[in-house]
């Protein structure tokens, strides 16, 4: 690479120096059709994998720990305190290192994909909790009364009439800690997940292409979450609702 | 008379509530027959909106009873929720569920709790909004609503469990004297039909000409009470002429 740098500014003149960069450019093209492209493909379906799976059960979980934290009785939301406390506050490679290389020592071996999954769903947990607790606790406690007084026993109340504001108005928070997620999955790699970034690193290492090949995930990375982006501001219209969330319609 | 007339509908007895030193509800008793129309005045902070949150239990009294049909449903467990249908209530900031428009607030407490089909509920609830007049609303947000259509809602959603008693919360505090119109209009149409209603109001004319009793509550104890009728000239008013006449004054 630094050859061909060099040759197209020692021969001088504007149009040799076009040349020589759309020459280089043509002769890497094997290199990205053949090698960095179809290993970073695969890396990006495994990533995909990690956060398409974590999502979901993160979000529930989170919502099981918010609920539990504002309307549990107390054992239950002292149990939910104590989850989020201890996986918001333990780093996410740290808890990897945990689930990967501290469990078989106790006999547990969960193997590197499980080691990542898990330890994705918790971290992502505990912080959808924050968010879905905040939201519970903004919705008016007249909203509770009011469904009470209709003879909804409590769990009806919040499920039919808290948890849908509450849904509505974390979304920019929860959607928010998806998007990190697509990032941080990138931490798969050090418990020997070959997804985006460790693809990357290996093509990277190998053929000595540090710059093509980290620039290549970035923008990967970069399209992912323009993708969620696009499809969370979609979503937020959808379940917009005047007095809720969004704006009102006039 | 026969004798389902002669059991009252809801007979409360010694009633007690205090928050730490504050005596809320010092042993309030009496009772409403079907059809009658008991009319709570008094100062602010007395202990009238306590009392009809202690009727239907959304606020645990520290002593006393409440007897629905002659039942006791004071320490009633879980089977409260049955009871608090047969007592609609009212609330001074109407409570609607912000997140469900007009119909479908009417609809979820008759899908849920009475578990009806959802052509019923749906009949139902159109049929209730008819009656309050806000059918032409029936797809409208509760934050689209003015506050006098939000509270002939509100009523509506009460109606639709076909409640045997009505508890009204300070329903008109919330609004300018035309929408308090609108909503004493469909209160007085309730009151013609034979419902039976407890009332907390600050709207002295309305509840004298509403009112089969007028009770005046004042740190936490009825201190007057009786037709309202006598108010002008009987020597059981003293105290209510003295804060109605509070009142004209302003």
């Amino acid at each position: 690479m630094s050859e061909a740098v060099n040759i197209t500014v020692s021969s001088g003149g504007f149009d040799a120096v076009v040349q020589g960069i759309i020459d280089y450019f043509v002769s890497q093209i094997p290199f990205w059709q053949d090698i960095l492209l179809p290993a970073l493909f695969d890396g990006l379906f495994v990533t995909l994998q990690l956060v398409l799976l974590t999502a979901p059960f993160g979000f529930i979980l989170g919502m099981l720990v918010a609920v539990s934290r504002v309307y549990g009785p107390k054992p239950l939301k002292w149990l939910a305190k104590l989850y989020v406390i201890f996986f918001r506050g333990c780093p996410l490679l740290v808890l990897l290192f945990i689930l990967y290389f501290g469990l078989p020592s106790i006999g547990i071996v969960l193997g590197s994909y499980l080691s990542a999954l898990f330890g994705f769903i918790l971290c992502n947990s505990a912080y959808n909790s924050e968010y879905l607790r905040g939201a519970l606790q903004s919705v008016k406690q007249g909203q509770m009364t009011a469904a009470r007084s209709l003879g909804m026993n409590k769990i009806q109340a919040i499920f039919y009439v808290i948890i849908p504001q509450a849904l509505r108005r974390a979304l920019p928070g929860v959607s928010n800690e998806f998007i990190y997620l697509i990032k941080y999955s990138s931490l798969a790699y050090v418990v020997t997940v070959i997804e985006l970034t460790g693809a990357a690193k290996i093509i990277a290492s190998k053929y000595f292409m540090y710059f093509e090949a980290f620039a290549a995930v970035g923008i990967f990375y970069l399209v992912l979450v323009t993708i969620a982006t696009v499809g969370i501001h979609f979503l937020e219209k959808k379940l917009a609702i005047p007095g809720v969330s969004g704006v009102i319609n006039k | 008379m026969n004798n389902t007339t002669d059991i009252p509908i809801l007979r409360v007895e010694n009633l007690c509530k205090s928050y730490g030193d504050l005596h809320v509800l010092k042993n309030v008793s009496f009772e409403i027959r079907r059809g009658e129309k008991k009319v709570f005045v008094g100062p602010s902070g007395t202990g009238k909106s306590t009392l009809l949150r202690c009727i239907n239990q959304l606020t645990v009294p520290d002593s006393g009873f409440v007897y629905l049909n002659g039942e006791e449903i004071t320490n009633s467990g879980k089977k409260i929720n049955e009871y608090r249908q047969k007592m609609g209530m009212v609330f001074q900031n109407f409570n609607l569920f912000d997140h469900l428009t007009a119909v479908r607030n009417i609809e979820l407490a008759l899908l849920k709790v009475k578990k009806m089909s959802k052509a019923d509920a749906h009949k139902k609830a159109m049929d209730e909004l008819e009656r309050v007049g806000m059918a032409d609303r029936a797809d409208f947000y509760p934050a689209q609503l003015s506050g006098g259509q939000a509270q002939r809602v509100s009523i509506a959603r009460a109606l639709a469990m076909d409640p045997e008693v009505m508890l009204f919360d300070e329903p008109t505090s919330a609004l300018d004297p035309e929408l308090k119109r609108e909503v004493m209009e469909v209160m007085r149409k309730l009151a013609e039909g034979g419902m039976t209603c407890i009332v907390v109001t600050h709207e002295m004319k309305f509840a004298t000409s509403f009112a089969t009793e007028i009770l005046l509550m004042e740190k936490g104890e009825i201190v007057e009470r009786g037709n309202p009728a006598d108010i002008p000239t009987s020597p059981n008013f003293v105290r209510t002429r003295e804060f109605m006449g509070s009142y004209v004054e302003e």
